[in-house]
């Protein structure tokens, strides 16, 4: 592996600008470890290959006119599947979207290319985003770089796996129930689900649109800060957009990393999620880390949120609710897949389309939204749920008053092997029991790594919460306990993932059609 | 589920795939159906403590409607529209038969 995919985003910024190293070399280093890794990691759907070293060139040029677009002009980059992107088919992971390719960029993405980032390819996810696993994608499942034999989480496995394995220094994700968080906590890496409207949802393909966003997905605090700078601010095309000016994530980060104390942070602990019954490797790191963060001179204090405990059940119906009206898009008329048996009516081509289109959780949730939503059942179960999310924002509200930021352990348990929970739905649908409060109130949160889980050798995550439209305050805190364990540790936690690869199989051996590897 | 009283009937499961425009296999609207009484089962939970004096809230952030002049804005062309549809014909999306021979 080349040191090249070692550093970080911000390190490989600052050797692009001092021109000691192109972009084209820092792309292809990325392409060579993605084809070194990938049959054992599977966290892409598609690789750009040629598409990629031909942007990275076209950077290379532009910064040796002194026109590089940004700081960051010419890392590279992984995009979810679930965003839209005009060169690069975009599935979602679904087998109705195999092969798509939509006519225009999400914003995010947009942004990305904007500011020079070079996008590598489209990572790996469950299917439209309903899992904590990957294991719900139609292409096969990522494995995580810790131990190939577990999940490397979900639904966004694929993009923090690629982070994880150093196949991309960055990557976007998407999170509607902690799809970012989680898969960042079981894989060692750093996770970011902004304020809700913080970032565009414009051409990420929609699961629950009052919960999704899209966020970064980096090794470092820093490096998710300098991304969300990029793809945050109003869209006019996201009606949900909010219109606040932002003040600079990478500002907060580098500031909560110089400074080295939490003296006047006031850090809540909630009760509720405070991992009695989580496994004992996370519990045990989460207290250490509290621990930690005492000693930097935060007060910790614990804070109550009674109805956090109702929170995952009220998720699970207004999910699939706004899910099954959001799915109705695919419909064999406007694009994906149409099965078509002849001498049948569009009503019947759109069944047969969605019955071979859809994996089971999608058909799973979808039939549950449309009970959820039906006459007669709408008020006890809609409707009780979005009363529950009142509730659960008011238990914030009352908690921020005694906290500057909320703390939890990002997941119950550290990464349980492939297969475990894949046949039993409710046990997939607790691994989000910390992370869904967030999103039903809106407000940011981040997983960071804290340790491995003494049981199991696997990466521990730090959830931090910060009040709506308070991000900065997630990279200021997140940063300083980031620098204060790396202090500790002596080194990033990932330096002590196994190492990956296989001997890179001779050229045009296993290449896709597209120039992409598999 | 030992103690749960199903309240989602295979029959129901066919419904509302029906409305949801999803065909699926007897077998499979049988699992189904297990499936969900287990799900609905434990989200019903919610109505434990949504009293009648709690709002509903829709939406996280509070959104005033976001309206623009009308005209026409950035849109894709015709031609884009179309790119991705299985079928398509003089610029229009082409669908089989609306009406069965029944109807």
């Amino acid at each position: 592996m080349s040191e090249l995919t070692r550093w970080t985003a911000a390190e490989l910024a600052e050797h692009l600008d001092a021109g000691d190293v192109s972009s084209v070399e820092a792309t292809r280093a990325h392409l060579d470890r993605i084809a070194e890794v990938e049959p054992d990691v599977h966290a892409f759907l598609h690789v750009a290959g040629p598409a990629a070293l031909t942007r990275a060139e076209e950077i290379d040029r532009l910064r040796a006119e002194g026109r590089a677009p940004s700081a960051l002009a010419g890392v590279p980059v992984a995009i979810k599947d679930v965003l839209c992107t005009l060169d690069m088919p975009s599935t979602a992971g679904s087998k109705i979207l195999e092969g798509w390719v939509p006519p225009y960029d999400a914003t995010p993405v947009a942004r990305l290319r904007a500011a020079g980032l070079v996008p590598l390819g489209k990572t790996n996810m469950d299917e439209f985003a309903m899992g904590s696993s990957t294991e719900y994608s139609a292409y096969g499942a990522t494995h995580n770089p810790w131990d190939l034999s577990r999940i490397p989480g979900g639904s966004g496995g694929g993009s923090a796996a690629a982070v994880a394995a150093f196949e991309a220094p960055v990557a976007l994700g998407s999170d509607t129930g902690g799809s970012i968080r989680q898969p960042a906590a079981v894989t060692g890496t750093v996770g970011v689900k902004p304020t809700y409207g913080g970032v565009s949802r414009y051409g990420s393909i929609a699961l629950a649109s009052s919960l999704d966003q899209v966020g970064p997905v980096s090794r470092t605090v820093l490096d998710a800060a300098l991304i969300h700078d990029v793809i945050g601010g109003h869209d006019p095309h996201d009606a949900t957009s909010l219109t606040d000016e932002w003040p600079s994530m990478a500002a907060a980060a580098r500031r909560g990393k110089a400074e080295g104390s939490l003296a006047g942070v006031r850090v809540g602990v909630v009760h509720q999620l405070d991992g009695s019954g989580f496994q004992g490797g996370v519990r045990q790191r989460f207290g250490e880390a509290l621990k930690r963060m005492a000693e930097a001179g935060a007060e910790i204090v614990e804070v109550q949120a009674p109805h956090f405990e109702y929170a995952i059940s009220a998720y699970y119906l207004i999910l699939p609710a706004e899910a099954s009206s959001n799915l109705a898009k695919y419909d064999s008329v406007r694009f994906g897949l149409r099965v078509d048996p002849g001498r049948s009516t569009t009503e019947q081509v759109m069944a047969l389309s969605r019955e071979a289109g859809f994996g089971p959780e999608v058909k799973r949730r979808v039939i549950l939204g449309t009970y959820a939503l039906s006459a007669g059942y709408y008020d006890a179960y809609y409707g009780s749920a979005q009363q529950v999310r009142t509730l659960v924002q008011r238990d914030f509200t009352a908690a921020f008053e005694q906290a500057d930021v909320l703390v939890s352990p990002s997941a119950p348990t550290t990464a349980f092997p492939l297969g475990e929970k894949v046949d039993d739905p409710l046990a997939m649908y607790l691994n989000d029991v910390t992370t869904i409060p967030a999103n039903l109130a809106g407000i940011p949160g981040m997983s960071l790594p804290i340790g491995l889980a003494p049981e199991d050798g696997l990466p521990v995550g730090l959830q931090l919460m910060a009040p709506a439209r308070e991000d900065a305050r997630l990279y200021r805190v997140g940063a300083t306990v980031e620098a204060l364990l790396e202090a500790e540790w002596g080194a990033p936690l990932l330096s002590r993932a196994p190492k990956l690869g296989r001997p890179v199989p001779p050229p045009g051996f296993g290449t896709e059609p597209d120039g992409g590897t598999r | 589920m030992p103690d749960a009283t199903p309240v989602i009937s295979v029959a129901d499961v066919q419904h509302l795939a029906g409305l949801a425009r999803i065909a699926l296999e007897p077998a499979e609207i049988e699992h189904l159906a297990g499936e969900l009484n287990q799900i609905v089962d434990s989200v019903k939970k919610v109505q434990e403590v949504a009293t009648p004096d709690v709002p509903a809230t829709s939406h996280p952030i509070p959104l005033v409607n976001v309206l623009r002049a009308d005209v026409v804005g950035e849109v894709l062309t015709q031609q884009q529209v179309l790119s991705g549809a299985p079928d398509a014909a003089d610029g229009r999306f082409r669908v089989p038969a609306i009406l069965g021979e029944e109807q």
